[in-house]
């Protein structure tokens, strides 16, 4: 085996410890495994809806344990119980992480007050894709709109989380948008906490 | 007047996936660019089995009169080439970046089919602005 003596063995996987982060994976190897989970979704569904839906399931179990880590690691095993605070370590901490930079930006929604946006240029999974004009308004976000999902519903802020295209004037390309909208119940509470 | 004419993608059976052209010169209809890629697949075969030197990888650059045609083949069998003005330089160069633009915005596309038409939206833009760097170059030269 290669490497055995150089690197300590552990029996326990649990004795390990947990690896410090900020180490990159190869964007190609991501973006050959991503579109292979997109194409194997695609070979199970029927229907746009429901892709749409997988993938964002399957972001959603990334977000569940991407929380767990990141409170541990980078919180001292606190998490944030605001409504501001959740979002702003959705919009620093978990994209820093993920994608290696900060979200582009983080709106407050003019029409609606349970409503948040979280904003990018060209999304990461983004990077490679180009969705055929016969699909419509079909976009890939949806993983990522999973992940701020399982972010947030564990952490006690139960909301539904979408991705859209959003033309930009001037640009070739829209941007994406992850539209968040917390449950009547997170409103109540903080309203109350004040 | 622009460097290059046109630019055809073949896939290893010899289908064109991919035609563009540039400017005015050269243009063809979509029967004859058919027949040109299918011609050029099987005189490139031939050209591998003829060549005095054994590993041959068939014909790179076609001089005639009036255009230039060089050829990228990748390890897989795709075939790039770009049709051009007679003594236009570093078209290997930009036969390369197309081809890292095809592994890029092509092969990483969950919605593109292996060996189809490519119909790539990311690809066409990242394509034009390659050739619009190009073409800068070519002037400045």
């Amino acid at each position: 085996m290669i490497g055995v003596g150089k690197i300590k063995q552990y029996t326990n996987v649990l004795d390990k410890p947990l690896s410090k982060g900020r180490q990159e994976v190869s964007l190609s190897g991501f973006a050959y495994l991503f579109s292979e989970l997109v194409q194997y979704n695609q070979t199970q569904v029927d229907n746009i809806g429901e892709l749409e839906k997988r993938l964002e399931d399957a972001g959603y179990a990334v977000g569940v344990r991407v929380l767990e880590l990141l409170c541990h690691r980078e919180k001292g095993n606190r998490r944030e119980t605001r409504l501001l605070g959740i979002l702003s370590f959705v919009h620093s901490t978990v994209w820093k992480v993920l994608f290696g930079k900060v979200a582009d930006s983080l709106e407050k929604g003019t029409e609606h007050e349970d409503e948040y946006m979280i904003s990018e240029k060209e999304l990461l999974v983004n990077r490679f894709i180009s969705v055929p004009k016969d699909m419509g308004s079909f976009n890939c976000g949806a993983f990522v709109a999973g992940v701020v999902r399982g972010v947030l519903d564990n952490a006690g802020f139960p909301a539904v989380v979408t991705a859209h295209f959003v033309p930009v004037d001037g640009q070739q390309r829209p941007r994406t948008t992850i539209l968040i909208k917390f449950a009547e119940e997170v409103l109540r509470r903080e309203a109350r906490l004040g | 007047m622009a460097a290059i004419y046109s630019l055809y993608i073949i896939n290893k059976s010899g289908g064109l996936i991919f035609y563009k052209d540039y400017g005015l010169a050269g243009r063809m209809d979509t029967n004859d660019s058919l027949r040109l890629a299918s011609l050029w697949h099987s005189m490139h075969a031939i050209s591998q089995q003829l060549s005095p030197i054994s590993g041959c990888s068939g014909i790179e650059l076609l001089e005639a009169d009036t255009f230039d045609l060089h050829c990228f083949q990748s390890l897989t069998g795709t075939k790039f080439f770009v049709v051009s003005e007679p003594g236009t330089q570093h078209m290997e160069n930009l036969l390369k970046h197309i081809y890292e633009l095809y592994t890029d915005y092509v092969l990483k596309n969950p919605f593109y089919e292996m060996e189809m038409p490519i119909r790539c939206e990311l690809f066409d833009i990242n394509l034009s602005q390659a050739i619009q760097k190009d073409r800068v170059a070519y002037l400045g030269r």
